[in-house]
């Protein structure tokens, strides 16, 4: 037999002398916290469910249109394109992860344990809104990597052929960020005003499925101008117009796309204020939230 | 330094509600009771101790530091428990906890590390690995002291720590609270409107009503040269009285039982000595504390 020699002492509480991390770390644990929320780590099983389901099927699309390329060389969809493709999906991320994130924060009263610590009150939403983007933005920008990958490694002019494919990679990629920009922003503010998550998905979706028929109306009305800035009302064409402006052949072959006329650079614009109206009213009202 | 010092602080909200009156107190480090009725002002003092309200008028000092300028260094350094419930249903106490130390500004192993150990100091073990949606509310409430606890802080702020727990809950609550300001060395401040709680854990009595000062004093001199002796005979409480009174014990009837001042050990040995003369069944002899509540009675405010 062994002679025991451990013993437990209880050593009691112990007061701590260590460093205390600045703003800059606590942001980032809470930006990663936040996108743990998103894909479910850290929490339960049923959690994960959805977030895991949607990668999937990202990425299960990227490896189809990227075999398919290999095989018979022709490009299903370009990698601006699989934004555009893929957005009504997103939309339904965005619908369940924002509420994930704030919502649920909302309802439990947790947020006087963090508005009770050295944590500047803009930082909790702006760290959850980081979080959400970069979530959307990966979901996008993930599948093409995929895509890239798959034709790097099957293009038959070289080094030439990879730079050239890279060259198409890096806009997609920017288009995904501009998508995931928007759809974050509007999401985690809607979001943000309830506490209950059923609710904030069913707004979130709401928001752009009631905008696209004032498109459709405002599209066929008789009036040159009008037609050409319909698509403002919605996001999500909003956001097909500045792709159509920016991108050009990358997202629509043959000079298709939206009949947005001269307007492009002012679609731009309306995007970026979109984003930061939203941050600003979401900041807005974490400033009431906070004092509660 | 005091703990926490006030000066003529007031509060008024938008729509004309006082919640606070010109309230100038202060108190030293160690246990403090904050007692007052619901609404009288409490939670609106803790806001504005965290700094997360303005004090419409008036001074605040916490820890020698002004929460309204320097909210972040006094939140650094304090540790606060609401009253509702504040957990998210699906995280375990392990990770929320581990995740408040971090947000703390402990670093990630830190964090993770003294997260366990003030789970452990508020009694949860293994359970702590489970999401806190099937915690029970005595447990919960375990849950919400540790993570005011996590990043060691020098002052915790518990607005009623007792709410909602059965009377076992609330002894074990009570007593944690009396442990964590004597042995750990962290001095606190109870809410509660329960006066009767908190006066058997503090040190010091801050009583508040309408946002107004009714009184606040270190508890022994509130309670000095008050303690009686109750004394309960099943039969002869009369004679029992007589025989007292003949012994010059100053006798007071209250009820059922007998009130006799404590003067000296001495008193002990003269009732029992009176009850075995007279053959009395004795039902039970305990000192008794004047409660706290009838010294409010005055109205005086005065201060530590």
């Amino acid at each position: 037999m062994s002679e025991s020699t451990g013993v437990i002492h209880d050593i009691g509480y112990q007061r701590y002398e260590g460093p205390r991390l600045g703003r800059g770390p606590v942001f980032a644990a809470l930006y990663l916290h936040g996108l743990r929320t998103v894909f479910g780590f850290g929490r339960s099983a049923k959690a994960k469910i959805f977030p895991w389901l949607v990668v999937g099927i990202v990425i299960v699309v990227a490896a189809v249109v990227a075999a398919v390329r290999s095989q018979i060389g022709q490009v299903v969809i370009t990698y601006a394109q699989f934004a555009d493709t893929m957005s009504w999906l997103i939309i339904f991320f965005a619908a369940v992860a924002a509420p994930e994130l704030v919502s649920r924060d909302l309802r439990s009263g947790v947020l006087p344990l963090y508005f009770s610590r050295p944590l500047a009150r803009s930082d909790y939403p702006l760290a959850k809104l980081l979080a959400l983007v970069t979530a959307l933005w990966l979901l996008l920008g993930g599948p093409q990597l995929v895509m890239f990958l798959g034709a790097a490694f099957t293009t038959e002019e070289g080094p030439r052929g990879v730079w050239n494919e890279l060259l198409d990679l890096l806009p997609g990629l920017l288009y995904a960020g501009l998508w995931a920009a928007v759809f974050g922003a509007i999401g985690l503010l809607i979001a943000a005003l309830t506490g209950k998550r059923a609710f904030a998905a069913g707004g979130i979706v709401a928001v752009f499925l009631m905008t696209t028929p004032i498109v459709g109306i405002l599209a066929i009305l008789p009036a040159q101008t009008i037609n050409e800035l319909a698509f403002l009302a919605s996001p999500m064409t909003m956001v097909n117009g500045v792709g159509t402006w920016a991108l050009g052949d990358l997202l629509f072959e043959g000079g298709g796309g939206l009949p947005i006329g001269g307007f492009g650079p002012l679609y731009a614009l309306a995007a970026v204020l979109l984003v930061a109206g939203c941050v600003v009213l979401l900041l807005a009202r974490y400033r009431k939230v906070a004092t509660r | 330094m005091a703990l926490i010092a006030t000066e003529s602080l007031t509060k008024t909200y938008r729509g004309g509600v006082t919640a606070l009156a010109d309230l100038t107190v202060v108190v030293e480090p160690g246990v403090v009771g904050l007692v007052g009725a619901n609404g009288a002002g409490k939670s609106t003092l803790i806001k504005i101790l965290l700094g997360l309200l303005p004090p419409t008028n008036g001074q605040v000092r916490v820890l020698g530091l002004d929460p309204t300028t320097q909210p972040d260094q006094v939140r650094a350094r304090v540790g606060y428990m609401p009253e509702h419930e504040a957990l998210p249903p699906d995280l375990s106490a392990a990770e929320l906890v581990t995740h408040l130390g971090r947000v703390s500004g402990l670093p990630r192993t830190v964090a993770r590390e003294r997260a366990s150990e003030a789970l452990r100091h508020v009694g949860l073990y293994e359970e702590r690995y489970r999401p806190v949606g099937g915690y029970s509310t005595g447990m919960k409430q375990r849950v919400k002291l540790a993570q005011a606890l996590v990043h060691d802080p020098d002052l915790l702020l518990l607005d009623e720590p007792t709410n909602g727990l059965d009377p076992a809950g609330r002894d074990a609550m009570l007593a944690l609270i009396h442990r964590i300001g004597t042995e750990f060395g962290i001095s606190v401040l109870v809410c509660s409107h329960l006066l009767g709680e908190v006066e058997r854990i503090c040190d010091t009595l801050v009583a508040i009503d309408g946002g107004r000062l009714l009184r606040a004093d270190r508890i022994d001199a509130m309670t000095s040269a008050t303690d009686v002796l109750a004394v309960e005979v099943s039969e002869g409480t009369e004679e029992l009285a007589a025989h007292l009174a003949a012994l010059r014990l100053p006798v007071r009837r209250d009820g059922r039982l007998l009130l006799v001042e404590l003067a000296d050990d001495d008193t002990y040995d003269q009732i029992l000595g009176a009850v075995a003369e007279l053959d009395l069944p004795l039902h039970r002899l305990d000192q008794r504390r004047h409660r706290v509540a009838e010294l409010f009675a005055t109205r005086e405010p005065s201060h530590v």
